[in-house]
């Protein structure tokens, strides 16, 4: 066992170790979800404050579950109804957060390093659920949970990440996570999309759909951020969807066991055929199931990781 | 390892077993009533053991489970998070008399934890306390029922047992230093 971590910033920064201790305890904590009563003590007395600055909801309610889950006291501070809205800087709202005693700040933020930047004005655990185009830590964890699940494996598999790369804070974790687990990560989009860049991190990147797609143990869509995009990065959605969409014909050529994920929402029609989305190499929501034990592994770790390491008893 | 002494060897470590476990049968006459339910890492190794012997005895299988407790243990907060074993109670032990199994019986709070945890799968009739080794140092007001070897120790000290489920070559245990 090797955590001793009082935050959870970004997976660029973890060993192999580390994110194989979050998914070996995400195994028990998934196994509490299936019990008639599916709420343990381990975090009885702490407080949890959900600090989303950008808007979310899959990735606050899997958050707010899993505190609940694990005995927390929770409380949910969101952009709309907050003194954001009065100019109160980041760094006074979290020190007022850390003057109530909030033990653990999740922080959602649209600016990348908002988490490491709190991590040093503030006492209190900070994990991040997602900064900017940078990083989305427990995104990446479940799904290579998932993968490991399924799979029986990481090390050695073919990982296809396809679509929006470069405003995806979701492909920078999960590139992270799997190259360090041994896998082969390729990325494919539209070359406004997918810059050559990304090399540098330890995987391929190729614009030839069908030549990403065929040896792919696992078939990774990512969502076209609408949100994030300048409205010049491809023409359009309907020439996204032709060139790069997952549909019948596409999924036909990949390799008959390889498994279809998504983070989610998904644009049905998009990214993929609506009917794909549903099939059973489908596993987009067995994600979501797994997102909520991979949560409360890191809630349930890093609560650990603030004191010194001592002997187990 | 310096230091070090063998307090059971392999052959110790059967026969302590097979007394706790017709002592588990004096004590209980009903056996279908009775499941076991190990702690791990080690105790659930235990557990399955004298499942087997147990089985003997009453001439019908025992059921046996393994339960993970640190996700109840009391001292998260002063701590590196202990690891999570998998927990495997594949039967129902409400109005079970339910023999909790450990290694080693120290101060009594990972005992106390395995009594919570229990309580999320059902209400037991009975819970009983079966360890290989009772090294003292209690600080709750628990006590086992059923002990394999008392072993008198410092706080310094700590109990290894080893078995060669976890790929020891042959089962021990020892005392040595922490």
């Amino acid at each position: 066992m090797s955590w001793h971590r009082k935050h959870l910033l970004d997976i660029e920064s973890l060993s192999a170790e580390e994110i194989l201790t979050v998914l070996d305890t995400a195994r028990g904590f998934k196994a509490v979800g299936e019990r008639a009563i599916k709420k343990v003590p381990a975090l009885r007395g702490k407080t949890v404050v959900n600090l989303f600055v950008e808007p979310s909801t899959r990735t606050r309610i899997s958050f707010e579950l899993a505190e609940q889950r694990l005995s927390a006291d929770v409380i949910n501070f969101s952009t709309e109804a907050s003194s954001f809205k009065k100019g109160e800087t980041l760094k006074d709202t979290a020190k007022n957060l850390e003057a109530l005693n909030a033990d653990f700040i999740i922080i959602r933020h649209s600016a990348s390093g908002a988490p490491h930047f709190l991590s040093r004005v503030v006492n209190s655990s900070i994990i991040n659920a997602g900064d900017g185009a940078h990083e989305h830590p427990t995104q990446a964890l479940l799904d290579a949970f998932t993968i490991r699940e399924r799979k029986g494996k990481i090390a050695g598999l073919n990982v296809t990440i396809l679509g929006d790369i470069l405003y995806s804070r979701v492909a920078r974790s999960n590139i992270w996570a799997l190259t360090k687990l041994g896998a082969k990560v390729t990325l494919c989009g539209p070359s406004t999309l997918v810059p050559k860049t990304f090399e540098q991190m330890g995987c391929r990147v190729t614009h030839d759909v069908d030549e990403a797609l065929r040896e792919a143990d696992i078939i990774h869509l990512l969502r076209i951020q609408h949100e994030r995009q300048r409205k010049t990065m491809f023409p359009s959605i309907g020439e996204y969807t032709s060139l790069f969409g997952l549909n019948k014909a596409r999924l036909a050529k990949t390799k008959p066991d390889a498994l279809i994920m998504h983070p989610g929402p998904i644009n049905r029609g998009v990214e993929i055929d609506s009917e794909i989305a549903d099939c059973e190499r489908s596993v987009i929501l067995q994600q979501v199931t797994n997102g909520l034990a991979v949560r409360m592994a890191v809630l349930y770790l890093v609560n650990g990781g603030k004191v010194a390491p001592e002997a187990a008893v | 390892m310096p230091d070090t002494t063998v307090i059971l060897d392999a052959v110790a470590i059967q026969r302590a077993l097979t007394r706790i476990a017709h002592e588990i049968a004096e004590r209980n006459s009903n056996g279908a009533e009775v499941a076991l339910v190990g702690i791990p890492a080690v105790g659930d190794h235990l557990a399955f053991r004298l499942g087997k012997i147990l089985a003997e005895i009453w001439q019908h299988p025992v059921p046996v489970g393994s339960l993970d407790v640190s996700m109840h243990r009391d001292d998260l907060d002063h701590r590196a998070a202990p690891t999570v074993h998998p927990t495997v109670v594949p039967f129902d032990v409400t109005g079970k008399t339910v023999v909790l199994v450990d290694d080693v019986l120290f101060t009594g709070r990972t005992t106390r934890a395995a009594m919570d945890a229990l309580n999320d799968f059902g209400r037991p009739k009975y819970i009983q306390l079966a360890v290989l080794v009772d090294r003292g140092h209690r600080e709750l007001p628990i006590k086992a029922d059923f002990v394999g070897k008392n072993v008198p120790t410092r706080a310094n000290e700590k109990i290894f047992v080893r078995l060669t489920e976890d790929r020891h070559a042959s089962d021990e245990v020892i005392l040595g230093k922490k």
